[in-house]
């Protein structure tokens, strides 16, 4: 199918985006990479009275160290992915990134839309969870941040104001030999996750879980930090029953979403067996270099 | 809605058209430019019989506008073969491995081939990832997969120079 109708408004500046979402307030929508939002227009999903294209803005590019990483809302997965700063300093988003679509949805897709965008099914915004991340956001009368824990309010929805962008991703510091994991179980390469899992474990000097984030996709109306599952692996020396008895921990309290592709009870088991899978390898991952 | 004026250069070719912002690339590639070579099928963004190399990346045409390519370079399987008619080595492997049967899905899967072929040879389950994101629904893909892999032992200008580096790299 064809979208529908639309006025298109070419903003060359961060400024310029604003002001045409304040002016059109309510009736606009912002494109970044497109590589939902015309699958959605084309579907008639959605519609837009006025589409508010950023690709052109330049203030909106780039990945810049600054003990974490910055990284501007329209970088493509493709560049994030490619970028060494990345690897270094967020090696979990490195790896999320590589099971983001295929090449040619990453050539055109951005950070910040994928975020906006907040599909559960997506990597982005569980990385942006398990990394207590934040985005800077912009409106016509300023600049505020939200942290990820506060980004993600319901399916395909978040907590920005129909006049405000996204303009930056913000990650804290990577605790140096931190390790790392993403495990997606999806029918064929480069679709939607069914479910996945991505975990980050530190250890302190005695070897003990000082640090465990463990991140859900696909089994709620959000991406979903396992908090309880955490906090069980705090204190504790890394053990395949750990894993396990964690994996369980993980998803006792979701109640997964059953579709075509599998049972919410299907969808349940799978995302514990992904859990213990990824802790595992986050585990051996501990002390590796990014 | 009004119209807005677009300036492509297309297989080398400056061409200009004036399009409604909701049409895709890809129908613009299409019905204004007339190139027809290149396959629209689901429209969006799942099967990649669209996809075109967009200042020399693969992308999925039918996933921007047109109104967004202003001022881009874009390279479909009207510029594979030489302007004497001499195909391309990736057509050619494709001509030598039976690598298609019905041919809708053909120039999709030459294109991602093409920017593939531009970053050098891939293990046979690498080419198969990356291929991953194009659909067949005659062949199997086993012919594929050994056409882009015959390609890859083809010398292209740019395969030359990647494995020049390669080599170089090695050393």
């Amino acid at each position: 199918m064809k979208p529908s109708a639309f006025e298109y408004h070419l903003a060359v500046s961060t400024d310029e985006a604003v002001g045409l979402l304040a002016e059109h307030d309510g009736d606009a929508k912002v494109i970044a990479g497109g590589q939902s939002l015309v699958p959605l227009l084309a579907l008639r999903l959605a519609r837009v009275d006025h589409l508010v294209d950023i690709n052109k803005v330049p203030d909106l590019q780039g990945i810049t160290a600054n003990g974490g990483l910055r990284i501007g809302a329209m970088t493509r997965h493709r560049e994030a992915e490619r970028s060494a700063l990345v690897r270094r300093h967020a090696p979990l988003l490195a790896d999320a990134l590589t099971y983001i679509g295929h090449a040619a949805i990453r050539n055109r897709g951005t950070l910040g839309g994928s975020l906006a965008h907040a599909d559960p099914a997506a990597e982005l915004p569980a990385t942006l969870l398990a990394l207590d991340g934040q985005v800077e956001v912009r409106n016509s009368r300023g600049t505020r941040t939200v942290a990820a824990a506060d980004l993600f309010t319901g399916f395909l929805t978040t907590s920005l104001e129909p006049d405000e962008l996204l303009t930056a991703i913000s990650l804290p510091a990577w605790r140096a030999g931190s390790g790392w994991s993403v495990q997606e179980f999806a029918r064929r390469s480069g679709d939607f996750a069914i479910s996945g899992a991505m975990t980050v474990l530190s250890t302190g000097a005695d070897g003990r879980i000082d640090d465990a984030r463990i991140a859900l996709i696909g089994v709620a109306p959000t991406a979903v930090r396992a908090s309880a599952a955490e906090q069980a692996l705090i204190g504790g020396a890394p053990s395949e029953e750990l894993w396990a008895s964690v994996a369980e921990a993980a998803v006792a309290d979701i109640e997964p979403p059953s579709d075509l592709h599998g049972s919410s009870a299907y969808r349940k088991k799978l995302t514990s067996t992904l859990v213990r899978r990824s802790l595992a390898e986050s585990a051996s991952r501990i002390g590796a270099a990014a | 809605m009004s119209r807005r004026p677009v300036h492509v250069k297309i297989n080398g070719v400056e061409r200009e058209g004036y399009v409604e912002p909701r049409k895709t690339l890809v129908d613009f590639i299409r019905e204004d430019l007339e190139l027809t070579g290149t396959h629209v099928g689901c429209e969006h963004g799942v099967c990649g019989a669209c996809t075109v190399l967009l200042d020399g990346e693969a992308v999925r045409s039918c996933l921007m506008f047109a109104v967004q390519a202003e001022g881009c370079e874009i390279r479909t399987i009207e510029g594979m073969a030489g302007p004497d008619g001499q195909l391309h080595p990736l057509q050619e492997a494709f001509r030598d491995n039976h690598s298609f049967q019905c041919g809708f899905c053909t120039p999709g899967f030459m294109m991602t081939a093409a920017a593939l072929l531009e970053e050098g040879p891939l293990s046979e389950e690498d080419l198969r990832h990356e291929l991953s994101g194009n659909l067949c629904r005659c062949t199997g893909y086993q012919s594929i997969v050994a056409g882009v892999m015959d390609a890859f032992g083809r010398s292209t200008p740019a395969a030359g120079q990647a494995a020049d580096a390669a080599t170089e790299a090695a050393r």
